[in-house]
């Protein structure tokens, strides 16, 4: 055998000066606690760009009554001003500040959103759970609830619903809760039947665990990236559906919220008389808040799916190496 | 103690054999059976993973039950676990009838009594949880210790019993951050935890390396010591069922083929199975000889299967009889049992 | 060794990847040759690198593993120096690799015909029909009826689907086979089938065979020679028979202390103590040294070298200096 030094006759690849925070490119991390799932959220650009807005409406929420004081039914100008120094987002059709009502509003349209989501994702791990892990008879009967559930179309239950229905937000929420649950029921159901044949459960089993503690301790905590997910996508689905409920003529327009004002601006021809900004502030704002909210819900997981990340820094190293080749490369060692 | 387990049942072709009572902490299985149904349905094919299947393991002894793939090895052993439960048969943990509990209290006095170790160190962990974790559930389900203070202080000893040092760092681990060997060593001490009687042993080494299969094996043979464990080991590697078990039963299609003390069985093998297993056993010490006995195909399909001896088809000492007519239990010496036409019908022990 | 018949020679290999927690070298400094012909087995624990080599060889390993050091020659050609042009039509020509657990990876929605014909077609310039008659026949030779070709990996066994993906491997008749643990997960009977298939088609067509395990007891009298690998580095190497019956390096004495005898006399065992040393920051010294009975002061400071102590037997260990 030749003990000789490490030369390289002549390699294809040029020679790469590899920078420091190159080192971090790495392989797909294996499971991994809460701690470091937080720290690469926040390093990821979808996040920080949902986040933000987020934390400002969530400012906002808090805020509301100080952000923009006074009644927000109150008449206080001319009807459909633009806007002005004084209301700086105009009048409505019947004379009340717009910018006071989209502030003021933003508590009834985000935390019904919030609480929708609550009950959906609720709803769904203990229906969607409960028959993944007993499967049988259980499965079958709860399956067949979940499809029904699935089949009946939305927005006309709603609407059948809301009308008969006292109206407060409470029953919207209600409304919408149960109508948001299936989707959530359904992907856990998979996912519990999918974990449910891991041997930690079984060990868990054998130990002693009860049925109750097997589901919500072992099993669900697996299951942290889908709740999370579909959390925040009931959340965007609760605010647009509040918003579009309202906006209907279904909720209850004595309150303000978003929805309200579109359906105040609609009775009172915002759009024809081409008062812009009686409906458009309201609408951005649904929209960002839901957008906000599937930002999130992307990188969640994309975070979480070791594969989608593996690719990227993968494509990443390929990129900075500047190889067109595919093979392993070869790179003399530097240090 | 001997009057209490004379209660044989005559339908059942189960090697009970009455010069070994049933001890205090015996665990005793007689003609167990399970079936799987394959879909849905009144006419749905059944599965036979276990057919008649019966065995005693006394306190503080190790038994071996060797097996490939299809044997029905890990089935007996989820039964045992009560992670399911059988088609017939029943299992006895000294006289008490065990499927027939109703009593919560009773049912988790089995559970502390019998526990198990798992095949895949990689899987039997929850990977959102940490080793602590892990061993403090068993302990505060079977009340093993009262407070936060005193299961931190069993958690340490655990693992220290096991060679996993220092306690505290390990404890503090998730199972992603530890070796296979190491995991096995946790699984063990989970095992233990609960000062059980029988440990279900489920090829506890079989997906480590061999250099680290060795010291695993040492540390059960250790506590079996120390402890008084009795072991259900589960293998398909008669090497390691030598090393640690006193006595080996080998199974094959569902069935007991045959049952001896381990040194018996190695040395003087009856079944064909038996002689064929061992022939294929890599040695060290050993070459590597073309064997003669190639046996042609795959292990035949359990699935509403025709009586008949399950081996029949691989066998090199078929006769008519075997695709006919199943055979039953013989027990040919004190301690020795075979399934196999070969052997004939004689008496079977009262 | 004479220098004719020698088909890979790999000299000071070094590959290195970038984790999570800094860079590892998986391999550092490994030299060895196969002859034709010949059975060389490459034992060692999991993650001792011997994984890498046989991906290396065939350059087959992705970023970010890189390799940064040392050459791979085969046959008078530099593997490392190769273009993808070349290294295409060397990949399963020359040189094949049936990887760990392969039978799992086998493509679920082709028929394992399907896949051979691929493989052959994707090579070479045979038609259709030829390409079919070959896939055959390599089916045939490895124990399988050939009408198989139209089943689908999930309707055939462990055993089967091992054997189909060494067909594969052997269909366009490499001069090397590298085979990284080709019987794990396998029972004991398949187990034995198998090995003597490879053995017979060895010697029928002529190839050599790189096999690869963590289990030594496959490896002695399947293989000529065998090379220990611990951490990268390979610390004894020698003909099987040899080491077997004269075992120097005491990692080589623990892992033959390893395993249990059906029919030998019965004996505990020490096999060897501890866990495998984390890849991204290997101890200092002899990398066994930790878990070695026969530790000295200086093997916790100074590598040994690789030496030739007899004919044909190497040894990297102080206590031989």
């Amino acid at each position: 055998m030749e003990a000789n030094e490490p030369r390289i006759p002549g390699v294809t690849a040029p020679s790469v000066k590899t920078r420091p925070d190159n080192n971090n490119i790495g392989l797909p991390h294996p499971k991994y606690p809460l701690r470091d799932l937080i720290r690469k959220l926040t390093q990821n650009k979808k996040v920080v760009a949902g986040g933000t807005i987020l934390v400002a409406m969530v400012f906002v929420v808090a805020f509301a009554p100080l952000i923009a004081p006074g009644d927000p039914m109150a008449f206080v100008a001319q009807a459909n001003q633009p806007p002005s120094a004084e209301h700086l987002l105009g009048t409505s059709g019947q004379g009340q500040d717009v910018f006071v009502q989209l502030i003021r509003g933003s508590r009834v349209s985000l935390l019904t959103g919030v609480f929708v989501g609550l009950i959906a994702t609720i709803l769904g791990i203990i229906v969607g759970m409960t028959a993944g892990y007993f499967g049988g008879a259980v499965d079958n009967i709860l399956s067949v609830v979940m499809n029904v559930f699935l089949v009946i179309p939305g927005l006309p239950l709603l609407v059948v619903l809301a009308a008969f229905l006292p109206r407060t937000p409470a029953t919207i929420v209600l409304v919408l809760g149960l109508t948001g649950w299936p989707g959530t029921a359904r992907v856990l159901r998979a996912q519990t039947l999918s974990v449910r044949t891991k041997e930690y459960v079984s060990a868990a089993i054998v130990g002693g665990e009860s049925i109750f503690r097997v589901i919500f301790a072992e099993i669900l905590p697996n299951m942290a990236s889908i709740v999370a997910s579909s959390l925040l996508g009931g959340i965007a689905f609760g605010i647009v559906a509040e918003a579009g409920l309202e906006f209907l003529g279904l909720g209850d327009t004595s309150r303000v919220s978003w929805g309200t004002i579109l359906y105040w601006a609609q009775n009172n021809a915002g759009l024809l008389t081409g008062a812009w900004w009686t409906f458009l502030p309201p609408g951005l704002c649904i929209a960002l808040a839901a957008f906000s909210l599937t930002l999130i819900n992307y990188s969640v997981d994309e975070i979480t799916n070791p594969a989608l990340r593996s690719q990227r820094s993968g494509g990443a190293i390929l990129r900075k190496l500047y190889l067109r080749s595919r093979a392993t490369p070869v790179v003399p060692n530097e240090k | 103690m001997k009057g209490a387990i004379m209660k044989q049942d005559p339908l059942s072709n189960s090697t009970h054999d009455p010069m070994m009572p049933a001890g205090e902490h015996s665990l005793r299985v007689n003609g167990l059976s399970k079936n799987f149904p394959l879909g849905t349905g009144v006419g749905a094919k059944q599965l036979h993973a276990l057919e008649d299947v019966s065995f005693t393991i006394q306190q503080g002894e190790i038994l071996a039950l060797v097996g490939e793939s299809g044997s029905g090895k890990s089935t007996a052993a989820r039964l045992i676990a009560r992670l399911m439960s059988p088609t017939s048969g029943n299992i006895h943990l000294g006289d008490r009838d065990v499927l027939s509990i109703r009593n919560k209290r009773l049912a988790r006095a089995y559970r502390k009594n019998v526990q198990m170790i798992f095949q895949d160190p990689f899987s039997s962990f929850n990977p959102v949880h940490r080793i602590e974790h892990h061993l403090a559930r068993p302990i505060r389900i079977h009340e093993i210790a009262k407070s936060k203070g005193e299961t931190q202080e069993h958690i340490y000893e655990l693992l220290s019993t096991v060679g996993l040092n220092p306690p505290r760092e390990i404890a503090r681990k998730y199972p992603y951050e530890l070796s296979g060997g190491q995991r096995q060593r946790v699984a063990i001490a989970r095992a233990l935890a609960v000062d059980p009687q029988i440990v279900l042993a489920d090829e506890p080494v079989s997906m480590l390396d061999v250099s680290i299969r060795i010291g695993v094996l040492n540390l059960m043979l250790r506590l079996k010591e120390e402890r008084n464990l009795s072991y259900l080991y589960i293998t398909h590697d008669l090497a390691s069922a030598r090393y640690i078990a006193e006595r080996t039963i080998v199974l094959y299609g569902g069935f007991v083929m045959e049952e001896a003390p381990s040194d018996e069985l190695m040395l003087r093998p009856h079944h064909p199975y038996t002689k064929l297993l061992l022939s294929a056993v890599p040695d060290v010490n050993r070459g590597f000889e073309r064997t003669s006995r190639h046996t042609d195909g795959e292990v035949l399909s359990r699935i509403d299967p025709l009586p008949g001896c399950p081996f029949a088809a691989r066998c090199p000492n078929r006769m008519t009889v075997c695709t006919e007519v199943t055979p039953s239990i013989t027990q040919i010496e004190p301690k020795r049992f075979v399934r196999c036409h070969l052997f004939g019908e004689q008496v079977s022990s009262q | 060794m004479k220098n004719e018949s020698q088909i890979l020679a790999i000299r000071d290999l070094r590959v290195r990847y970038n984790s999570e927690r800094g860079p590892v070298t998986a391999v550092d400094g490994v030299s060895f040759s196969i002859m034709q012909g010949e059975v060389f087995g490459l034992a060692g624990e999991s993650g001792c690198g011997k994984s890498t080599i046989a991906q290396t060889i065939l350059r087959v390993l992705r970023p970010p593993a890189v390799i940064t050091g040392g050459s791979i020659e085969f046959r008078d050609r530099q593997v490392l120096e190769m273009t993808d042009e070349e290294l295409a039509s060397f990949r399963w020509r020359e040189v094949s690799l049936v990887f760990q657990s392969a039978m799992n990876s086998l493509n679920p929605l082709i028929t394992i015909g399907d896949q051979i014909l691929d493989v052959i077609q994707a090579h070479t310039d045979r038609n259709k029909r030829d390409a079919r008659e070959r896939a055959a026949e390599m089916l045939k030779r490895v124990g399988i009826e050939p009408d198989r070709l139209r089943s689908y990996p999930h309707e055939l066994s462990g055993g089967m689907r091992q054997r189909a993906v060494i067909a594969m491997a052997l269909s366009l008749e490499p001069t090397l086979a590298i085979m990284d643990e080709p019987t794990t997960a396998l029972d004991v009977l398949v187990q034995r089938q198998i090995l003597e298939e490879i053995e017979e088609l060895r010697t029928s067509i002529g190839f050599s065979i790189l096999f690869i395990t963590h289990d030594l007891s496959l490896l002695v009298g399947f293989s000529q020679r065998i090379a220990i690998m611990y951490a990268g580095q390979i610390v004894e190497m020698s003909y099987s028979s040899e080491l077997v019956r004269e075992p120097f390096h005491p990692y080589t004495l623990g892992l033959l202390d390893s395993f249990p005898s059906v029919n030998g006399e019965r004996r505990k065992l020490i096999g060897i103590p501890g866990t495998p040393p984390d890849m991204s920051a290997p101890p200092g010294g002899c990398r066994f040294h930790p878990r070695c009975a026969k530790a000295m002061e200086r093997c916790r400071f100074v590598a040994p070298q690789l030496r030739e102590l007899k004919p044909d037997h190497w040894v990297a260990c102080h206590l031989y200096d």
